[in-house]
């Protein structure tokens, strides 16, 4: 029996399902803000779009803020469907869906919503785009979120809640 | 917005394209493999970000040296960055609730849609319930702040 060398068990312990598809899809999400970014001058990022569109429904002023932008974030989000869409179709051969609750989705949602739209970005707004700039607000938001996400993903797996 | 470069909405549209094919590409688009990722059960999630922010890196550094101004909006290429407060901290823990609980972002929740899976629509009504709340609530005690301010 030929054992693998140490190094080698411990990247398939942290990595069993290997490194390249998520290294690959990372840089193609960099890509994709790229672009936008070399063509026009915007960092872009997906909460936005939340309060962006709701200005097309309700006055408040929060979200009047964001009129001149809601209609290029609306195309972005659309894209963003599309392009995952495209996935679908040449890779995984149709539909997918998810066997996490609704309940764990719908209440994760409003504090999703809630946080990333008061801590002033979520994952690609301050992950992406604010680390990628070195931007401290970003680095200290990114360190926040995800400890907490870790805690309390930690927590929910251990009191029993699956999927 | 009429005098709008005709070549900026297709931009955003492929630039769009190719941030949600990376997003399911990179399998964030399916919660379960987030909630592996913040379970410690399989860290391969951090190469979606780090491969994501390493891209963007070279390009906020390049792009100004090179380019000066982007040439669909004239707009310069100068950092605006975000200012600190407390908030970030209060609404990073916030996020961070909703993420560990749900294993969905907004980002991915549009490209999970987009892979088929509309039981996402339940985190994606979550997020919006959540962000009204919030613009309620604040664009109220600014508006109230602004009437103390304009009484002195």
């Amino acid at each position: 029996m030929v054992i693998d060398p140490l190094p080698l068990q411990v990247a398939a312990e942290l990595f069993p399902n290997g490194i390249s598809r998520y290294a690959i899809g990372g840089l193609l999400v960099g890509l994709g803000v790229t672009v936008i970014y070399l063509g026009t001058g915007i960092s872009a990022g997906a909460s936005t779009f939340l309060e962006s569109t709701l200005s097309y429904v309700s006055d408040q002023s929060r979200f009047q803020q964001y009129v001149s932008s809601r209609d290029w974030r609306l195309v972005f989000t659309l894209g963003i469907v599309l392009g995952a869409a495209v996935y679908a179709v040449v890779y995984q051969g149709g539909a997918w869906t998810t066997d996490v609750q609704p309940w764990r989705l719908l209440v994760g949602g409003i504090f999703v919503g809630i946080g990333t739209r008061v801590g002033k970005g979520c994952t690609s707004g301050h992950g992406v785009c604010g680390v990628g700039s070195a931007s401290k607000t970003s680095i200290v938001g990114v360190l926040a979120f995800l400890t907490v996400a870790i805690v309390t993903a930690q927590v929910v797996a251990a009191l029993g809640v699956s999927p | 917005m009429s005098d709008r470069h005709p070549a900026f909405m297709p931009l955003i549209l492929v630039g769009g394209l190719i941030f949600g094919f990376g997003l399911a590409y990179s399998q964030m688009a399916r919660p379960e493999v987030v909630l592996n990722f913040l379970q410690f059960e399989d860290f391969g999630l951090v190469f979606v970000m780090f491969g994501g922010a390493a891209v963007t890196g070279v390009t906020f550094f390049v792009a100004p040296r090179l380019l000066g101004r982007a040439p669909l909006t004239g707009d310069s290429f100068e950092r605006r960055l975000k200012s600190f407060d407390r908030n970030v901290l209060i609404g990073g823990a916030i996020f961070g609730v909703g993420w560990g609980l749900s294993g969905i972002c907004p980002g991915a929740a549009y490209a999970s849609l987009g892979i088929g899976n509309i039981t996402i629509l339940w985190a994606l009504a979550g997020m919006f319930l959540g962000a009204y709340a919030q613009g309620f609530w604040r664009s109220r005690s600014q508006a109230r702040d602004a009437a103390a301010t304009g009484a002195d």
